[in-house]
């Protein structure tokens, strides 16, 4: 329980995030609730990989060879790189939202426009 | 901004570029690569759209330098995965790392202080990668700032 | 009857979270299943030249998956340029009709 304390940290962040999503009717704070998924996802990929007194998988001068799984850590690089692009296409639609309907509220956005 | 701000980040500006290429260049024997190197290069050209003038910058990074960046990164990555299905054995093939020449010295295995020369096509793909990160990242911060520039023109205009 | 439903959902899911952080099949610091992980540190070097196991991951064992990464940075870069040259058009348009 105690060494656990990222796992619960993981827990805690999506759940913020997911409710987050689910409760709030601004686009843009969906949106941060998405960020926060997507952080929590991001920490329990890397902490899935972690091994006790692991160094980074790096050979160059590392002082040991007792490693953390590099698969994970690439995963998580490759997620970061995703995250970013879909946050700047979700803000660009925000911006288009906007500048359409007057408003950013989910619930008044119910009319399809050509 | 204010001349503080502009003076700062010209001062900035070329270490910060510096920074970047290094982390891309390196990114085979220290910790980085082509994403994170590229993501630092466009911080640099966020930090100096964020302190100039927009009418003063916008001559100096145009909008086709940054297309021209982000095409040929994912070209020259195709093309070098392409190029590993006819010198190699497969797609994607690590074709450089065996040949002496260009990266393709052997690596000494375990712990070593890490030579430049070593890697095979991973230090080209890395910077494909780079080219392409910084394009693309340049390019959102081009067009978010362009539209709110033009938005605040028309409205000046409008009153 | 959504706040319910909202209620319900978020009750389900952390009481899974806090079930699978708990009961002690994660245990922080132990990995389950090491081998392609074990694999990747003992061979990487000698098979791709580069002392980054990491970046040797992304651009040499998971190649395909970084060529579709990048293809993705480029289709949303594509995306928003699409977007943002559709909205200053139709701004020139309201300024021209005004």
């Amino acid at each position: 329980m105690a060494n656990n304390i990222p796992f619960i940290a993981v827990a805690f962040i999506a759940i913020i995030g997911l409710a987050t999503m689910l409760m709030r009717k601004n686009i843009i704070k969906i949106i941060m609730g998405l960020g926060l998924v997507e952080g929590a996802v991001n920490l329990f990929l890397v902490a899935l990989g972690y091994r006790q007194d692991g160094i980074a998988p790096i050979f160059t001068n590392a002082p040991s060879t007792h490693m953390v799984l590099p698969t994970v850590q690439a995963m998580v690089l490759t997620s970061i790189v995703i995250g970013v692009a879909t946050l700047a296409l979700l803000l660009s639609f925000a911006i288009y939202i906007y500048q359409k309907y007057g408003t950013l509220n989910s619930e008044s956005i119910n009319r399809l426009r050509g | 901004m204010s001349k503080i701000v502009s003076a700062a980040a010209d001062f900035l500006y070329p270490f910060v570029m510096i920074f970047g290429f290094y982390i891309v260049l390196h990114g085979h024997l220290t910790p980085g690569g082509g994403f994170q190197g590229g993501a630092v290069i466009a911080t640099g050209v966020a930090l100096m759209f964020a302190a100039h003038r927009y009418r003063d910058i916008a001559p100096i990074f145009k909008k086709a330098i940054f297309n021209t960046c982000e095409t040929v990164g994912l070209v020259l990555f195709i093309g070098l995965a392409f190029a590993g299905l006819f010198y190699g054995k497969s797609f994607m093939y690590n074709w450089l790392a065996r040949i002496p020449g260009l990266f393709g010295e052997q690596v000494s295995y375990g712990v070593n202080p890490g030579s430049l020369d070593t890697g095979g096509i991973i230090p080209l793909l890395n910077i494909a990668v780079g080219l392409e990160v910084l394009g693309a990242l340049s390019l959102v911060i081009y067009y978010l700032l362009t539209y709110v520039v033009q938005m605040g023109v028309n409205k000046h205009h409008g009153q | 009857m959504r706040n319910l439903l909202i209620t319900a959902i978020l009750v389900v899911l952390s009481s899974t979270f806090v079930y699978v952080t708990t009961s002690g099949q994660l245990q922080f610091g132990k990995p389950a299943q090491t081998r392609m992980d074990d694999y990747f540190l003992r061979h990487g070097q000698e098979q791709t030249g580069a002392n980054n196991i990491v970046t040797a991951v992304v651009f040499d064992f998971r190649g395909f998956d970084t060529l579709g990464e990048a293809t993705v940075l480029f289709v949303v870069v594509l995306g928003v340029g699409m977007l943002f040259r559709k909205l200053m058009a139709e701004e020139e348009e309201e300024e021209q009709a005004a």
